[in-house]
């Protein structure tokens, strides 16, 4: 089948390429482009490249395992996408976190939210020639996975959110980097604030480029940022309040012309907001019920599993770095008190038998999470918009069907109409004001 | 919100009542079942107001092997100005499974159903492009369907050729 692109072909127009491997096509893209001299007088894209077939492994995989996939859809946000998957199943199940791992949920996110905004603005700043931006907001981004790596373990595959809670508790170190964290994030954004808001090379890059309106914007399904910067106020946080954010003070900021600009200041000033946000859930957060934050104290695990062998241990256990912060006393405060849904802590596993059958009854095949029959859509407010996910259940341990709503699929489906009648050039800073997630976009 | 909801699928009931099969609210969500023939009048009911269910949220489907009609197209549709979200339901039968095209009500379809058509081989009549969205062409199959095995692979397609 020939492309529409050539179907439609003039007969003295330029038909030029831009990807599928293109600096400026983040991951991998193709644009067609009919090009008058640097007019696009018509655009084809075709998607597909990094196609890896996430919904049909996700139906071979039981409830607990496709979770790690989810990290790799949108992989700037990965806590994000844990939490649309997580709270859709619970939603299933009826399950719901304790209130600190709400919290927690909230502040990760947020921090998610923060990097992914800040990797989007770079990456369209640099390309329009402001590289300065770039570092800046670069090095804003570092500092917010250096919070993010703390407590989670990893910087962009966390698989930190977990069904009935969370994976472990906040670090307890954690607060004088995250205040470091938002307090350089805020020392730059009013540096990029400083050097872009009102520089004319910048104006005359984004303004009044790839205006869409605020119908074509609903037509096309657009949601988060891109649908906020045409001025129509919806968020899901807002709408269909998840976690906590329904205590938490924040505003929605709007734009009002739809165009590259406003893409722009709405992401600027959403960043603002998250801080905000992360501030306040801070203060609010439930304080820890385990005595000890720290867990030093304690007989080792080695000596524990020995003693196991002729009577239960009743001692505290010492645990391994790598299991830090998830010991069986935080617990309560982190994961739901329905065993059948969480992993049960491993000083039970190693040291008492009941402890084993959870583990196993937990892991084994045809055992584990098994939702009742039915199906269920929940959605979370993500970087570029609404992720959301639709789980069909046959009442086995594996989803019968796992369907993501991708926020960037349905906004990179307008790009074809917003550039045309623009020049080659403003492409570039209108696909990056899209935030293109290859590993969503495709899945 | 609660009265409202209740209007949405009630007013349905009684403006289609051929054609609206079932009514249900799975875990709070508002479901509805429906022929596939009533697909793009119902739709374009609902787009006006005062339901207002302007956005497309999301198009998919879901094949059940083994039944007679074996695959389900799953709508979700969003009104921003209700706040409110409705799911719509179409069986579908094994051969030859083709359903109307969404494309003149919402634009986002027009992909949508390509990525339909491309895993699940349903025709969209009316699409003005039905070409596949992530697969390439000469790939044969379509993926998502249950008796596509999931470690399967397909032949390396030879170089196009300049014309």
């Amino acid at each position: 089948m020939t492309y529409r692109i050539q179907q439609e072909a003039r007969k003295e127009s330029l038909m030029v390429n831009m990807g599928p491997s293109h600096p400026a096509m983040h991951g991998t893209i193709r644009i067609m482009l009919e090009l008058d001299g640097e007019r696009v007088l018509n655009a084809e894209l075709e998607v597909g490249y990094l196609h890896r077939g996430f919904e049909k492994i996700c139906e071979h995989k039981t409830y607990f395992n496709l979770l790690p996939y989810t990290d790799r859809l949108n992989y700037v946000s990965p806590l994000i996408n844990n939490l649309g998957y997580v709270m859709t199943l619970e939603k299933l199940l009826g399950i719901e976190a304790p209130e600190r791992a709400q919290y927690i949920r909230v502040i990760m996110s947020e921090l998610s939210r923060v990097s992914d905004h800040l990797t989007a603005l770079a990456a369209m700043t640099m390309e329009c020639g402001a590289f300065t931006v770039f570092l800046y907001m670069i090095q804003a981004r570092e500092e917010i996975w250096n919070v993010i790596e703390q407590t989670t373990g990893a910087r962009m595959t966390t698989s930190f959110i977990r069904i009935g809670g969370v994976r472990a508790d906040l670090h307890p170190n954690m607060d004088p980097l995250l205040d470091k964290a938002i307090d350089s994030t805020r020392k730059l954004m009013k540096d990029c604030h400083g050097l872009l808001d009102k520089n004319k090379i910048w104006i005359n890059r984004t303004r009044n480029v790839a205006v869409i309106s605020k119908e074509d914007a609903i037509n096309y399904g657009f949601t988060g940022p891109c649908l906020r910067a045409t001025g129509v106020y919806y968020d899901v946080r807002k709408a269909h309040p998840y976690c906590v954010y329904d205590q938490l003070e924040f505003e929605v900021p709007l734009g009002d012309n739809g165009d590259n600009y406003d893409r722009y200041i709405v992401r600027m000033r959403e960043i603002e907001q998250s801080l905000r946000i992360i501030e306040q859930a801070r203060k609010k957060i439930p304080r820890s019920t385990s005595p000890s934050q720290l867990m030093a104290e304690g007989i080792e695990p080695a000596e524990a599993i020995k003693a196991s062998r002729d009577k239960k241990v009743e001692a505290k256990i010492q645990l391994s770095p790598n299991l830090e912060g998830s010991e069986k006393e935080v617990y309560p405060d982190i994961l739901s008190e329905r065993k059948q849904y969480i992993v049960p802590p491993k000083e039970d596993t190693y040291t008492n038998i009941e402890g084993l059958i959870n583990h196993f009854k937990f892991f084994m095949k045809g055992h584990g999470i098994r939702p009742p029959k039915g199906d269920v859509y929940f959605s979370v407010e993500g970087g570029s918009g609404e992720v959301g996910y639709y789980i069909v259940s046959d009442g086995t341990d594996k989803p019968y069907r796992l369907h993501l709503r991708g926020p960037c699929f349905h906004i990179v489906a307008a790009l074809e109409e917003m550039i045309l009648g623009h020049y080659i050039a403003d492409i570039i800073p209108t696909f990056g004001s899209m935030n293109m997630i290859g590993g969503e976009l495709d899945r | 919100m609660a009265t409202e909801k209740k209007k949405v699928t009630e007013v349905l009931k009684d403006k289609f009542p051929e054609k609206v099969k079932d009514v249900s609210f799975p875990l709070g969500d508002e479901t509805i079942v429906i022929e596939a023939d009533a697909l793009l009048e119902i739709c374009r009911f609902l787009m006006k107001d005062p339901f207002a269910l302007t956005m497309l949220l999301d198009l998919t489907c879901v094949d059940y092997i083994g039944e007679e009609m074996r695959f389900e197209m799953v709508y979700h549709l969003f009104s921003i100005t209700n706040n409110n979200r409705l799911r719509i339901k179409i069986r579908l039968p094994e051969k030859d499974p083709a359903i109307a095209s969404l494309t003149p009500l919402w634009k986002n379809a027009n992909w949508l159903e390509r990525e339909v058509y491309d895993m699940f081989g349903i025709h969209f009549t009316g699409h003005p492009y039905l070409k596949r969205l992530f697969m390439y062409d000469g790939f044969e199959g379509h993926p998502l369907r249950k008796d596509y095995p999931l470690r399967k692979r397909q032949p390396m397609i030879p170089m196009r050729r300049k014309e």
